[in-house]
């Protein structure tokens, strides 16, 4: 996809520039200062979510052990209930139901 | 000869028919001592294998079961582990066809958010498990001359995705990786996401208009100058200085890589 | 088979610590754990982890496994190897694996008797095999691929079951010892399976320990199982390792260490995970049957892998 668009060298050495300039200002001597200045400009521009949160996700593990949960003749559950989805809305008043369309 | 070789391999396919299609009868090949019946012994493996799987699924996918509510996550990952078992015994390259399934699902399809959500939630394993990597530092790109930043080409870290969505995902994802409260979500904003993992912790951003194209195309191996006209095609306001900044603040990148040709 | 292993005794990798000796336990190695693990400091206890948890590229698992490896050392527990299925190995994961090994240098290394992969799916449990002249081939053939693959023996774990293949036509403990003889393999004794599984199919598990080729156990497993009931509504255990161990188990315990002195053994669990403290103290009552009955039959320990 060819862009139509082209950015002068000019244009790109100065945002270069600006970018290194901001990420600069956001580097002071401490790692505190830093972790501080980099949350505020998270917060400001794009936002970080969640990090720091490898302990309680780290995904799957394997097992080598049985289970005593009976589950595996269950069938489909249509209902959501319990979950978070009613409080996840589109503007056409659609979300998340509890019951299925 | 061959009969003698066949005769086990046909008590393991007898074995394995049944572990996750509860409409097969329990296989004649085993059988309890003494005589005794077999069905409940061997529903034990079959409950072993499909909870498991299930459970795999809730490890790599909390958002989506959070979002659903047990009950309804359970009987979704059960009959996606029947059509889709695993093929590697790497847990954590399980379910990559689950955001698929959940996108057709019969009774997902009051969420449409939801499949794009999960999506998300497997970036996050897959930067979580990627090979770590330095990322570019700052005096990497500081040290290619001017006029010839718009032939820089980028060599992305192994952590980094970046997913795109009609729906507000990000948020969506973010309110619901943890337990705390969560108040009213409109999910029809448009988001894109990068993800990263310049260290020990996966990072989710969300993306400004053009970014997203900015970034897909700088890790698809386009030049600066390229990236950035296509991300300015897309979206006028793309500041091309603010996603410079972030990318490397990001760690998406490890290199800077200056071609020899001239072309551009 | 036996000598071609012995013969390859020089080009393998020297251990960073030297074999386990004496009373020393174990506990499977939760991540939730680590800054508990780590705030004691050095200790001679061991971990236990399954090494398909830690076959990603990197990030976190690494992280952690390197920082626990630093002053303890470690077991190898491969979960899905499927020595004991009809097809051939996966090399792509016995490479993965023989990676691990080199990495991390275990002082322990074990798989199980059981499989878990047919055709291209992979089950995620630990299925049971019929024991027969056929399977018994296979798995020897299994087993020499691992071991000459990393280059170590192995222990093989014996399995829970709670069937029985109409084809068999011997006992597990017949099984196992012939496995061992032939591969020279060492054997992981799971004394928490050996009472499941005796009580599922109803034989005692003393017999079943006197059959055992016990002076080739390496390692020794104990966990916690739950309880269940059988079609006829006779009691079905399944291994849960959701929850202490239990008397029968410890008992058992009790007598094979009498039998064979101190052997490294380790607590299992894997579910439902308590804190460190109640994890330890479970590892710290197994140390004192060890050292108990250390004191009364001592024996030379020789590592496996030696």
């Amino acid at each position: 996809m060819p862009a139509k668009t082209v950015v002068s060298s000019f244009v790109l050495a100065g945002a270069v520039s600006t970018a290194l300039a901001t990420l600069a200002a956001a580097g002071p001597l401490t790692k505190a200062e830093v972790d501080a200045a980099t949350a505020a400009k998270k917060e400001k521009c794009f936002g970080v979510a969640l990090k720091g949160q490898n302990d309680c996700a780290a995904g799957p593990g394997t097992t080598c052990q049985g289970t005593s949960t009976a589950d595996f003749q269950g069938n489909a559950w249509k209902f959501v209930q319990g979950g978070t989805c009613a409080s996840i809305e589109l503007p056409n008043g659609k979300h998340g139901s509890l019951k299925p369309i | 000869m061959p009969l003698f070789k066949q005769r086990p391999q046909s008590a393991y396919a007898a074995f394995a028919a049944g572990l996750i299609d509860p409409s097969r009868v329990t296989p004649s090949v085993i059988a309890g001592p003494k005589g005794k019946a077999a069905t409940r012994r061997y529903n034990v493996y079959r409950n072993n294998v499909t909870v498991s799987l299930i459970e795999a699924l809730a490890a790599i996918y909390p958002a989506v079961q959070r979002i659903t509510g047990d009950d309804f996550f359970r009987a979704m990952a059960r009959s996606h582990i029947r059509i889709t078992p695993p093929t590697s015994p790497l847990l954590f390259d399980y379910g990559r066809d689950f955001p698929a399934f959940i996108q057709q699902y019969e009774y997902a399809q009051s969420m449409p958010w939801l499949a794009d959500t999960a999506r998300l939630e497997r970036a996050w394993l897959d930067a979580y498990h990627a090979a770590d990597a330095e990322p570019l530092s700052s005096d990497a790109l500081a040290a290619v001359r001017p006029d010839r930043l718009s032939d820089v080409v980028f060599k992305a870290h192994p952590a980094t995705r970046v997913i795109c969505s009609r729906f507000s995902i990000v948020t969506i994802f973010a309110a619901n990786r943890g337990t705390g409260p969560i108040g009213r979500i409109d999910a029809s904003t448009p988001d894109d996401a990068l993800i990263t993992r310049p260290d020990l912790d996966v990072g989710v951003r969300h993306l400004p208009p053009g970014g997203a194209v900015f970034l897909k195309s700088l890790i698809a191996g386009r030049t600066l100058g390229e990236a950035a006209a296509c991300a300015l095609e897309v979206s006028r306001s793309f500041d091309i200085a603010s996603s410079i900044a972030e990318m490397i603040e990001a760690g998406a990148f490890t290199a800077a890589i200056l071609g020899d040709n001239d072309d551009h | 088979m036996d000598a071609a292993n012995r013969s390859e005794g020089p080009a393998i990798v020297p251990l960073r610590f030297s074999p386990l000796i004496g009373g020393v336990t174990g506990t499977s190695f939760k991540h939730e754990h680590l800054p508990a693990i780590l705030a004691e400091g050095k200790q001679r206890d061991f971990f236990e982890v399954h090494a398909e948890n830690y076959m990603g590229a990197g990030g976190p698992p690494h992280r952690a496994l390197e920082a626990l490896r630093r002053d303890h050392p470690l077991s190898l527990h491969g979960v899905c190897m499927s020595i004991g299925g009809p097809q051939p190995l996966n090399r792509e994961h016995l490479a993965r694996f023989r990676r691990l090994v080199d990495r991390y240098q275990p002082a322990l290394i074990s798989e199980h008797l059981a499989w878990s992969t047919h055709e291209t799916t992979y089950f995620n449990d630990l299925l049971p095999l019929p024991y027969t002249e056929a399977t018994l081939a296979r798995v020897c053939n299994h087993v020499d691929e691992v071991q000459n693959a990393i280059r170590r023996p192995i222990l093989l774990e014996n399995p829970s079951t709670y069937v029985m293949f109409r084809e068999s036509t011997m006992s597990e403990t017949e099984f196992i010892r012939r496995i061992a003889q032939r591969t020279g393999c060492g054997l992981l004794l799971d004394i928490n399976n050996v009472f499941v599984s005796a009580t599922n199919h109803g034989f005692s598990p003393l017999q079943y320990l006197s059959a055992f080729p016990l002076s080739r156990v390496g390692e020794i497993h104990l966990a916690g199982h739950a309880e269940q009931f059988d079609d006829e509504g006779e009691p079905l255990l399944i291994d849960s390792h959701d929850c202490p161990v239990a008397d029968p188990v410890w008992q058992l315990f009790e007598t094979v260490i009498r039998r064979c002195g101190a052997i490294p053994t380790l607590i299992e669990w894997d579910s439902k995970i308590p804190d460190w403290p109640i994890l330890k103290a479970e590892a710290a009552a197994a140390r004192a049957i060890l050292d108990r009955c250390y004191a009364i039959a001592p024996r030379a320990y020789r590592h496996a892998a030696v």
